[in-house]
């Protein structure tokens, strides 16, 4: 299935994109299949969004999707319908900090 | 007609100032990787081209990126650190034990003969080394499981491997920093090391003169002399001449001792530089005044050099790894300040002129002779 995915800036420079990404997701549609879409696809952002070893988010990172905060769900729990069918992105975000 | 390329790391970003041998006109190249901290950019002495930068940021980690055209185009390369296997412990700052955890990368040290080979000192305090030119990178393991590792702990920046130093004459030898652990040395590769801190003297630990537990802020050595070496600690300018098995303090006559970049003329190895800064709770200069003091006696006498630099109402600092010198004659040095600005002498410091006035907070600056 094709998950839309919105990078913050900083990492849309390092992967050299721009706009919204379409990723082709194999199996059901978890913020672990996602990323390991998004990994696999762009391996310059290995360790931006998650730790290298653990997987666990970095902890600046959030994650969002239909006006909600899936940041503390469990990263192999299902996205929400809109996310897998397209409707909406899944957002990965830059926590707003540092004053 | 030679030319120079100095390299800037800043809190948003690096920069790339480039000018003939005359030293006068500078073209101003960046903000590359704007935004993010740039701890460290620095080139292979065998293919000047090729650069290593430090790219990190809070939120995204660490990125390690690689030109081969001095600097006109990046690319990243690999950003896996992995402590080799159990990471073991060190003490926090209330005295219990952490578990080492990787945060950054503050150092990179391309090898002396190989643009491929790249050491990479990092926080918490580790030494890596990649052999396929920052793809992959292996620790040092042991270094950091030398027995004395359980009892480091971290300076005010964090326990951060600052320096690596490595021989020309003795490829098999490396000194690293760290603070505030101290001066370690490898006789091996990097198999095996020895703190190297007898002589130190540090009033802020329970033993002054411990073995391990200084807050060694720089070392610095001139590629022909490679057994003499010169250190800013937390206080104190030190010198070793036995490669550093022991050391000595040739503070002298400085207005203060205590400071954060020290280096060597690149033609005269008796003539060292370093930025006095007033205190280890203050952080910015004595009496408002920028001043790089140099001695051409290997320590203890010292001049100050002022001509160019402000003289009143200047409360910036020098950062450990923003001073470098360039290898043209007469010798050129450069220094850059957590005001941003950058300045170069094109007469070994006898005068002074800002190349650029209005960076971001300055972390590093690296020189590098062009032919």
């Amino acid at each position: 299935m094709i998950i839309r995915v919105v990078l913050p800036a900083h990492l849309r420079t390092l992967a050299r994109v721009e706009g919204e990404l379409k990723l082709d997701v194999d199996g059901p549609p978890t913020q672990r299949t996602v990323l390991e879409a998004l990994e696999a696809a762009y391996p310059m952002l290995r360790g931006t969004i998650r730790d290298h070893g653990t997987h666990q988010r970095r902890p600046f990172v959030r994650f969002f999707a239909c006006e909600r905060d899936l940041s503390h769900e469990s990263p192999d729990a299902r996205l929400p319908d809109a996310v897998a069918v397209g409707a909406e992105p899944f957002l990965v975000v830059g926590a707003m900090a540092g004053g | 007609m030679s030319a120079v390329r100095v390299l800037v790391g800043t809190r948003k970003g690096a920069f790339i100032l480039t000018s003939d041998g005359t030293r006068d006109r500078w073209e101003v190249s960046g903000p590359h990787f704007g935004g993010w901290e740039i701890y460290h950019v620095k080139g292979c002495p065998t293919e000047p081209n090729r650069l290593y930068a430090s790219q990190s940021s809070s939120w995204f980690g660490q990125v390690i990126q690689r030109s081969n055209d001095g600097g006109k185009t990046w690319a990243p390369v690999g950003n896996k650190f992995v402590y080799e296997g159990t990471p073991g412990t060190h003490l926090w700052y209330d005295g219990t034990p952490r578990t080492f955890e990787f945060t950054c990368v503050w150092h990179l040290e391309p090898s002396l003969t190989d643009p491929d080979t790249v050491y990479a000192g990092v926080q918490d305090a580790a030494l890596y080394r990649s052999v396929d030119g920052g793809q992959t990178w292996q620790e040092l393991a042991g270094l950091r499981q030398h027995e004395s590792a359980r009892s480091w702990q971290p300076g005010a920046g964090g326990m951060c491997l600052h320096t690596v130093v490595l021989d020309a004459s003795r490829p098999q030898r490396i000194f690293v920093a760290i603070s505030a652990a101290g001066v370690f040395r490898s006789d091996d590769a990097g198999k095996t090391w020895r703190p190297m801190n007898r002589g130190l003297k540090s009033e802020g630990i329970p033993d002054p003169t411990a073995e391990v537990g200084h807050c060694v802020h720089r070392i610095a050595v001139h590629r022909s002399r490679p057994d003499v070496l010169f250190m800013q600690k937390h206080w104190d300018v030190m010198r070793s001449d036995d490669a550093g098995e022991s050391w000595r303090e040739i503070s002298g006559n400085l207005p203060t001792d205590f400071g954060f970049p020290i280096d060597v003329h690149a033609h005269e190895p008796e003539t060292i530089y370093v930025v006095p800064i007033k205190s280890d709770s203050e952080h910015y200069l004595p009496e408002g005044k920028l001043r790089v003091y140099r001695s051409r006696t290997g320590g203890n006498e010292w001049e100050a050099l002022t001509r160019g630099l402000p003289q009143r109402d200047c409360y910036v600092n020098v950062l450990r790894d923003a001073m470098a010198v360039d290898a043209l004659e007469p010798c050129g040095v450069y220094f850059g300040t957590t005001g941003g600005q950058v300045y170069a002498s094109a007469n070994a410091g006898d005068s002074w002129t800002p190349i650029v006035r209005d960076l971001p907070s300055v972390v590093s600056v690296e020189v590098q002779t062009l032919p």
